[in-house]
């Protein structure tokens, strides 16, 4: 048996053991090399790229070093960033269309399994046709250039929310449904405080994919949209400098495109944590 | 007979009892038109009843439930609610907690108040009421993942007194639970029974929890699931911890557990 004093623990009897010491070593490495790797690996092919240049001579107008990169980008900050302006207007703008047309759809979708049997092939045909290759046919029925751009890329980006959703608004605990259904909730009660909270999760990870999709988007669109009119995005830096063999500055305008992919990832996985972590297993922390 | 009554009373209520809160008169349930999960049943349920549905699986016992509450309808005989609302005056408890993990303690027993279109400050003293007689008032802005299983079922059973409704309905909900978590939350039931005077149909398949919650057990059989004997357990209430050791409660559960045998002895 037991007895009072066995159960009582004192300040000495709480020693870090071996085991426990190396588990809080361990995670504070990891702690430390998420950050430190990537950046060292970075360095280094930074470096390895510049020691290319060198050793094989290889002219700044084939591959230019990466201080060259860096000066034209200081260089061209003004031009570079005025295109990059209007590759992200575009992207935002479609994402944001993206998201109101994928969860309208959606939810159509799961309010009508025959509305969803007769336009879900078309949403599949849209997205598995190439955007590059509807997207002159688009450019010659839609006159304004801007809105062009726009379709191009909603087309690319609407897809994984669209899918996601609906599979998000149709995994609703099937008991709480009974639930519902026995206090007699309305269809839009059920919509409102139940498929749509579910579906949120899958709705982050589809916006996520969006995210990236939609700046593709806009960059194929301005690449096929050509020279003409409004659009002088980074896209249609990238083939004007092309043109004039300005290679640093493609390199200039290609490292902002993947800069501005890498905000938008970061920016919507930060929401997609904030609007979770209350509740989500996605974003919960465990203790090991 | 066909029909099937969830709505107002009927005029047969009088014949069946005023305290009468629902019969089931001879229901049958065919599932796809050759299934029979379900075969005639009938049973009055009075108010202030504690009625256990015992039984092995695919005896009927969780389909009995379903038709109680609206879920499925009968394929025959009828469902009669008498003196009031029909089965939209229920409350229903699963065997998972069936909380929505996105919502606090207090938003989860809100729901079926405001399904009804009741505001929470309208609401906010049920809520705490509810709440307080699982024994979780201080748990009111916790998410669902903090709280252990016991706890969480607590927040269900909250979640369906809010109403205050004719009839609770219970779908094997401690079976996830451990032993000890399980007779706890079996003793606060029955606390929590007599402070309402809640009517209860509770399914399950032990007969030791059957015997020890119930004044009625209703012994069912599978392939069809039908009735086969109804035992009434005399013993008074408050039962607390004690009576799982008085020779009274032995002889309910050998008198279930001999009624459990006879229905599962026919096709073991």
């Amino acid at each position: 048996m037991s007895t009072d004093t066995e159960a009582q623990v004192t300040a000495e009897d709480l020693v870090m053991d071996e085991e426990e010491a190396a588990r809080a070593r361990a995670r504070r490495n990891e702690r430390i090399g998420r950050w430190l790797l990537p950046l060292i690996v970075v360095a280094l092919t930074i470096y390895a790229w510049d020691r290319i240049c060198v050793v094989n001579n290889i002219p700044h107008y084939l591959l230019p070093r990466p201080g060259l990169v860096a000066q034209t980008l200081i260089k061209d900050w003004v031009l570079l960033f005025n295109a990059l302006l209007i590759t992200l207007q575009t992207t935002v703008l479609a994402l944001g269309v993206a998201v109101l047309g994928g969860v309208g759809l959606a939810v159509l979708f799961t309010q009508s399994k025959f509305i969803e049997m007769s336009f879900y092939p078309y949403a599949v045909i849209l997205q598995v046709t190439p955007i590059v290759s509807i997207a002159p046919l688009i450019f010659i029925y839609v006159d304004s250039k801007t809105a062009g751009l726009l379709i191009c890329a909603w087309i690319v980006a609407f897809f994984p929310i669209l899918s996601n959703t609906t599979l998000g608004l149709n995994s609703a605990d099937h008991n709480l449904r009974d639930l519902f259904k026995i206090y007699g909730a309305t269809r839009w009660q059920r919509l409102r405080f139940l498929q749509l909270p579910s579906a949120l999760p899958y709705f982050l990870g589809g916006l996520r994919i969006a995210g990236g999709l939609a700046l593709i988007g806009s960059v194929v669109a301005e690449y096929v949209a050509g020279t003409g009119g409004v659009g002088s995005g980074l896209a249609f830096t990238i083939l004007e400098a092309g043109y004039r063999l300005n290679i640093p500055r493609m390199f200039a305008a290609l490292l902002l495109i993947a800069g501005a992919g890498v905000v938008i990832f970061m920016s919507l996985s930060i929401l997609s944590h904030l609007l979770l972590r209350k509740w989500h297993e996605s974003a919960l922390k465990r203790e090991v | 007979m066909t029909t099937q009554e969830t709505g107002a009373a009927d005029p047969s209520a009088a014949q069946t009892g005023s305290d009468t809160v629902l019969s089931l008169q001879n229901v049958t349930k065919v599932f796809n038109g050759n299934l029979m999960a379900l075969k005639g049943m009938s049973l009055d349920i009075r108010r202030g009843d504690f009625v256990s549905l015992l039984g092995p699986s695919g005896c009927g016992k969780s389909t009995a439930l379903r038709l109680i509450a609206g879920l499925s309808h009968a394929t025959s005989g009828r469902i009669a609610w008498h003196g009031g609302q029909g089965a939209g005056d229920l409350g229903v408890v699963f065997q998972e907690p069936t909380l929505m993990p996105w919502a606090t303690v207090a938003q989860n027993v809100w729901l079926p108040l405001r399904l009804r279109g009741k505001s929470y400050n309208a609401v906010k003293d049920d809520i705490r009421e509810a709440l307080s007689l699982v024994g979780l008032e201080n748990f009111l802005n916790a998410y669902p993942r903090e709280l252990s299983g016991g706890m969480k079922m607590r927040v269900s059973i909250a979640r369906a007194i809010a109403t205050h409704p004719r009839l609770i309905l219970m779908d094997e909900p401690f079976a996830a639970l451990d032993e000890i978590t399980r007779h706890k939350l079996n003793d606060d039931l029955l606390q929590l029974r007599a402070k309402t005077g809640a009517t209860i149909v509770f399914v399950t398949h032990s007969v030791f929890e059957s015997v020890f919650l119930s004044n009625r057990i209703v012994v069912m059989a599978a392939r069809p699931g039908r009735v086969i004997r109804e035992l009434t357990v005399d013993a008074a209430y408050p039962r607390t911890d004690d009576f799982r050791t008085t020779p009274e409660y032995a002889r309910y559960c050998s008198q279930a557990t001999e009624a459990l045998h006879a229905a599962m002895g026919e096709h073991a």
